[in-house]
């Protein structure tokens, strides 16, 4: 049962899975092209030995979702990642209530608030802008799953053409099949220092930062997008130029508003500040516990 | 603050130096010379003193941010920064009220010592008032620390391009006793350097010596003399008045009275040279420093007693002279300086300023020689300048060199470990370590620095999987790690287990040929102390 298409999310070497359709295609993309997947929408929920299986958008990327099992008179919710605000590519979170709420908290500290995404992309077009207005290219590094998606989403096409990695753009087609809005975009493969038009951005995945590629481009001005960079000191350790404080993850606020929505009873927080953040809710009342999931935390 | 904001956001977003010159020097033209005086203080450590301890400023924050006390501090040991975690978890502010710089500053001086309920109604109302960058900031401003990668230099430089003044001038009229409260910006600026008569010059900084000696060329162009080991001092004399400062550009009058005694040297004299805890067991022509410790303690009291003067006795080892008879020499030859120097000195009968003896030699061998023997003499090396050479500004390649004896190393098992701060609370950083002494592992020094982030990952694993105890942070470790620390000096020591302490030590390289059985003894320690 597959929340979401990210590599620590869905992995090869089951016979069989269940996913949402868009989740199906980034997974025979991802994984194998001959995966025997189940797929249902939002909604359809499905019955297997008489218990009942729904999927309901979790707003983390194209075809991510929250999983609700439920039998004799119980239900539990995995949401697997989710952010509550809507990005304007991978869909809403839809709050839906449950007795147990499996939830994430990568960001699950007071300190990370997202500003709205708006506000987020005037900063990272008037960044453009300026680098631009100056004959520089510029380059944002975001996941080539998702993030790279919401920034091309909310980059402003007036200020200059948009490179993509090779990467981002296979992850492109799936989003634009189903039915995603996203700007044309120029393959980086042939891209050259002389053929690269000065004004324009590219848009990578963190694995190209010092990449040979980059430099043979000469970039000037590098970025990230990420909720790592609302922390300065996070920021400046990874030596970019600029970060932007861009998450598919809920924020703190995000992350509170989505348990007191599923009116659950017992509340199991996974991925991130697990210990931190259920002490947090004993303090305040739930009946919480940390399930010690011994996985690799996501950025 | 708002232009401030912004220059601090240019600033910050950059790691090179040349675009943020830019954005400094476009700052300095365009802000006014009321803000600008405030920006200068900022960044050269002249900021108002804190108004108020950061233990109300988190009591506060967690009130109004409605946190549980253990969740706002466990926040702050991930973010690292107290005035980022205060500014991120703070409620958004309701209004908008942006004050010039200035203002901020003129108030936490005004409300110094008022009632904590007015400094409380003050702070928390600004709180509200300001966007997370300048709340940041603002926050900045009153929990003390403000290091935002502009160093000292890289102000002046671009100060001294937006005004049009050369670097080593514009260091010149940024150093000494002023307030940015009663500084106008233009008397800073102006052209009369008699204005201040404490004003000392900037240092002229060494740099090692990385290359063989040979490469030097001809000895005889070159002096020698000890590298002593004590704090980098200018002592200046003028207008009847006597002024102390260290490197780091503090006056330092009050740790070190006693210098009074040396008002009967002539007006208009400024001496470079080395103070250092004063050994009396130890007779001229060397002098012999002291401990350093001693030094320390010295340092640290603004008003020292009798006792800690008497206890704790210091000199001056005087090795350049930067003005005489009111006329500045830097751009004299050492040679030249030098004389002078010698004349005043031997003029004098005090034991608080001593001559720094130039040690003859006659080719580069015997200089490695004398660099293996400095030990003996309490120093940490030589120091070998160009005879003919003038006193630069700051640090620079060439005329001045450093030729410092190798660190002294000893391999030692680690026994506990310690979280890191910051960007690095996922990571054991801190260590302490042991030496062997009948068939038991005693402390004996503690080090943080010196293994690639890689290591400090592979080294944090062995710790998560192999610890003994917890002690809150502090975990006792199975001591299998060797260790090669590096430090600088070892001294008998009553405070400390081991009986001795060591000096700057640091992690040299991870043994990992070597078990825990094949350390070194405690008693080998011991035999490096020299006495």
């Amino acid at each position: 049962m597959i929340t979401h298409g990210h590599s620590d999310h869905a992995r090869g070497g089951s016979k069989h899975y269940y996913s949402t359709p868009a989740t199906a295609d980034i997974m025979r993309y991802r994984i194998d092209q001959d995966l025997d997947i189940s797929e249902y929408g939002y909604a359809d929920g499905f019955e297997k030995n008489g218990v009942l299986f729904e999927f309901f958008s979790a707003g983390h990327v194209l075809g991510s979702a929250q999983v609700r099992v439920s039998y004799g008179g119980e239900s539990w919710i995995n949401t697997g990642d989710y952010k509550v605000e809507n990005d304007g590519v991978s869909g809403d979170f839809t709050p839906t209530t449950c007795d147990h709420f499996i939830t994430e908290c990568t960001f699950g500290l007071p300190i990370f608030r997202w500003k709205p995404q708006a506000e987020v992309f005037s900063e990272i077009n008037a960044w453009w802008a300026a680098n631009a207005a100056v004959g520089e290219l510029s380059i944002i590094y975001s996941y080539s799953l998702g993030k790279a998606q919401r920034v091309l989403h909310g980059l402003d096409t007036s200020i200059g053409p948009i490179y993509a990695h090779y990467t981002v753009e296979q992850i492109n087609a799936i989003y634009k099949r189903h039915g995603a809005k996203l700007p044309q975009t120029e393959s980086l493969t042939d891209l050259t220092a002389k053929t690269a038009d000065p004004t324009g951005i590219i848009v990578a995945p963190p694995g190209l930062q010092d990449g040979r590629l980059v430099k043979a481009l000469k970039v000037k001005h590098d970025a990230m997008a990420s909720g790592w960079m609302a922390i300065r000191g996070i920021r400046r350790r990874r030596s970019y130029d600029k970060g932007f404080v861009l998450s598919d993850h809920a924020d703190w606020p995000g992350l509170i508003q989505a348990i007191a929505g599923s009116g659950a009873s017992s509340i199991y927080p996974v991925h991130g500040y697990t210990e931190i953040y259920t002490r947090f809710l004993q303090d305040q009342g739930y009946n919480a516990k940390d399930f010690h999931l011994e996985l690799e935390r996501t950025t | 603050m708002k232009r401030f904001a912004q220059l601090y956001k240019e600033v910050d977003s950059t790691t090179r130096v040349l675009p943020k010159v830019k954005a400094l020097v476009d700052y300095f033209r365009e802000a006014p010379d009321s803000e600008a005086i405030w920006v200068i203080a900022l960044f050269t450590h002249r900021r108002p003193k804190r108004l108020i301890s950061t233990i109300y400023l988190r009591e506060w924050a967690i009130e109004i941010s409605g946190l549980p006390t253990w969740l706002f501090e466990d926040s702050y040991h991930i973010c690292g920064d107290l005035a980022e975690t205060i500014s991120l978890v703070l409620p958004p502010p309701t209004k908008y009220v942006s004050h010039p710089l200035s203002y901020y500053f003129q108030q936490m001086v005004n409300l110094r010592g008022e009632d904590t309920e007015v400094i409380r109604a003050w702070i928390l109302d600004t709180w509200d008032s300001l966007p997370h960058q300048e709340r940041f900031l603002f926050c900045k401003f009153i929990t003390g620390g403000f290091r935002v990668g502009v160093s000292d230099k890289l102000l002046v430089r671009a100060l001294g391009q937006a005004h049009h003044i050369e670097e080593s001038d514009m260091a010149y009229k940024l150093m000494g006793d002023w307030t940015p409260r009663d500084t106008q910006l233009q008397d800073l600026l102006a052209d009369d350097q008699s204005a201040n008569i404490a004003r000392p010059y900037p240092f002229y900084l060494a740099y090692a010596l990385e290359k063989d000696a040979d490469d030097l060329g001809d000895p005889s162009e070159w002096s020698a003399e000890y590298k002593w080991d004590g704090i980098r001092s200018q002592f200046i004399k003028r207008a009847g008045e006597w002024f102390l400062w260290s490197r780091g550009e503090d006056l330092i009058n009050g740790s070190f009275p006693e210098f009074s005694g040396l008002l009967d040297l002539p007006d208009g004299t400024v001496i470079d040279g080395e103070l250092i805890a004063h050994d009396p067991l130890h007779a001229d022509p060397i002098p012999h420093p002291g401990e350093f410790n001693a030094l320390q303690k010295r340092l640290g009291r603004k008003k020292p007693g009798k006792k800690t003067l008497d206890d704790n006795p210091v000199t001056i080892i005087a090795y350049d002279l930067l003005e005489w008879d009111g006329v500045d020499l830097r751009e004299q030859a050492f040679a030249q300086r030098r004389e002078l120097l010698k004349a005043l000195v031997n003029n004098q009968d005090n034991s608080l300023l001593r001559l720094s003896p130039i040690i003859n030699f006659n080719d580069w061998n015997e200089v490695r020689e004398l660099r293996e023997g400095a030990r003996k003499h309490g120093a940490e090396g030589l120091m070998i300048k160009r005879y003919d050479s003038p006193y630069r500004v700051g640090r620079k390649k060439g005329d001045w060199w450093k030729y410092k004896v190798d660190p002294y190393t000893i391999d030692a098992v680690m026994t506990y470990a310690q979280s890191g701060h910051g960007r690095r609370s996922n990571l054991f950083t801190d260590f302490t370590f042991g030496l062997w002494e009948n068939g038991e592992l005693i402390t004996f020094a503690k080090a943080y620095s010196g293994l690639t982030d890689v290591q400090f990952r592979e080294v944090s694993k062995y710790v998560r999987a192999n610890t003994l105890e917890k002690y809150g942070p502090v975990r006792k470790v199975k001591a299998e790690l060797v260790m090669e620390l590096a430090f600088e000096g070892v001294h008998l020591s009553s405070r400390h287990k081991s009986g001795v302490a060591v000096r700057f030590p640091r992690i040299k390289r991870w043994r990992k040929d070597k078990t825990a059985a094949e350390a070194d003894q405690l008693s080998t320690l011991k035999t490096l102390i020299e006495r």
